[in-house]
């Protein structure tokens, strides 16, 4: 009981560090955010503004501006411990490898949740989409964001050990989250009300994705980083 | 009791050989200081103490255990301090956030983390005005002093420190020397590389000499005793 305690609060101490540096640096809020902003205007060029159309792919296009944001939450979030000997110093501080993952996953799952409001916002005002079951649409959100963290996390570590995070990382993370994309995008496509599809199974799915994708994170992590 | 004990230690820096058969045995309380020229194997020799390289051959224990281990390895970082170039703080946190989270990191309560914090502040003469700023914000000094502080929280029983003067001026070196000399007197055992050879020298019984990945100088397994 007290080591899971421990777990615990070292848990919160990661992400709590995480998110006061994001506070701080405003990177999400400043950069992050305008550019997931930015993606879903130029779909909207991309697909000439047509509301009918850009409704009916509102999902995918949702998805995919989630994770090529997440993929510069995730980056950043990775280079915390990659300046002036930080990554060293957690090696050297006794916390364990679990804890600095699932702390790291729980301060860019925040990150991720708050882009995925905004998008969500996006879509409805600049895609004319309405929300059909707001508890699935809010359920299917957490858990792939959840399993989008989880991912993003570990090949963080990955791509920033082998010393090239920025152009590695997409390309290790974006194959792990194809199925999570399908799942996420067909549970949207019941929760905006554009297909006929049985979102609820579709989170299911997703939740034993981030379940696994956590287990392995958490297991493959120390790997990755204390050796 | 030693400490620190290497027996024909190898470590590998990539595919190169950074130390070759290294043999040296350091026991609790000393003070040893560590030199040679850039490239003598001096940070490796320290990394692979801390516990931070597994050692490619020969045996390696440091503070009882045996470092071919990972779990060894990791059980022995926590109770060493390795002050290397980089300060080891983030940029973005106050000085205060920053010593907070290393002491929290090691396991400290909450309370006593706050406690250690101010005495480490105070040791190093870290002022109350920079509590509050961001590490970004601090000269080199600063952060060296800061970077310092955080691992005085912790309280270690082996400290290696890398050229610890580096950066700093003169009350900031003397601050260093005092530390080196109360670790030791708490029981500690230190380990210095420095090019700041007569500094170290006034604090250190004993020398090693690094080359080319080897100890230079003196009985093998003692490393040198002046």
């Amino acid at each position: 009981m007290s080591v899971l305690r421990t777990v615990l609060g070292d848990i919160r101490l990661v992400a709590a560090r995480d998110l006061r540096i994001e506070v701080r640096s405003r990177v999400v809020l400043d950069q992050v955010l305008p550019f997931a902003v930015l993606v879903l205007v130029l779909f909207g060029f991309a697909l000439d503004a047509d509301h009918r159309t850009l409704r009916t792919f509102a999902p995918g296009l949702f998805w995919v501006t989630v994770l090529l944001s997440a993929l510069l939450a995730i980056g950043r979030s990775a280079s915390l411990d990659a300046t002036d000997g930080t990554g060293t110093s957690l090696r050297m501080s006794g916390l364990s490898p679990v804890a600095r993952y699932l702390g790291r996953t729980v301060a860019v799952l925040v990150q991720l949740l708050v882009l995925e409001v905004v998008l969500v916002g996006g879509i409805v005002v600049l895609y004319g989409v309405s929300v059909d079951d707001w508890l699935l649409l809010v359920v299917a959100g957490v858990v792939a964001g959840v399993a989008v963290a989880a991912a993003g996390t570990l090949y963080g570590a990955l791509a920033s050990g082998l010393g090239a995070r920025e152009t590695l990382l997409p390309i290790l993370v974006l194959p792990v989250l194809a199925p999570v994309l399908i799942g996420a995008t067909r549970a949207f496509d019941d929760a905006l009300g554009v297909a006929a599809v049985d979102g609820w199974a579709w989170t299911g799915l997703l939740a034993v994705a981030a379940l696994v994708l956590t287990v392995v994170g958490a297991s493959a992590h120390g790997a990755l980083v204390e050796d | 009791m030693s400490v620190v004990e290497l027996r024909a230690a190898v470590a590998l820096l990539g595919r190169f050989p950074a130390l070759s058969g290294v043999d040296l045995t350091i026991h609790a309380g000393e003070t040893v200081l560590l030199r040679g020229p850039n490239g003598a194997g001096k940070t490796t020799l320290l990394h692979l103490c801390a516990g931070l390289l597994r050692p490619e051959s020969g045996g390696v224990r440091v503070l009882g255990h045996d470092l071919t281990g990972a779990a060894d390895r990791r059980s022995v970082r926590r109770r060493v301090a390795l002050l290397g170039h980089a300060t080891g703080l983030y940029d973005d946190l106050t000085v205060g956030e920053n010593l907070r989270f290393w002491a929290r990191a090691a396991g400290l309560s909450a309370a006593e983390a706050d406690r250690r914090t101010d005495e480490a502040r105070s040791r190093l003469e870290v002022p109350d005005r920079l509590v509050d700023q961001p590490v970004h914000t601090l000269s080199a000094g600063q952060r060296r002093r800061t970077s310092l502080a955080a691992l005085v929280v912790r309280r270690p029983e082996l400290w290696l420190l890398d050229e610890p003067h580096a950066g700093l001026d003169q009350t900031g070196r003397d601050l260093v020397d005092a530390l080196i000399g109360d670790a030791v007197a708490a029981g500690g055992t230190v380990v210095v590389s420095s090019h700041e050879l007569d500094r170290v020298a006034a604090l250190s019984p004993r020398t090693v000499t690094l080359a080319g990945g080897a100890v230079v100088d003196g009985p093998s397994g003692n490393g040198g005793i002046r």
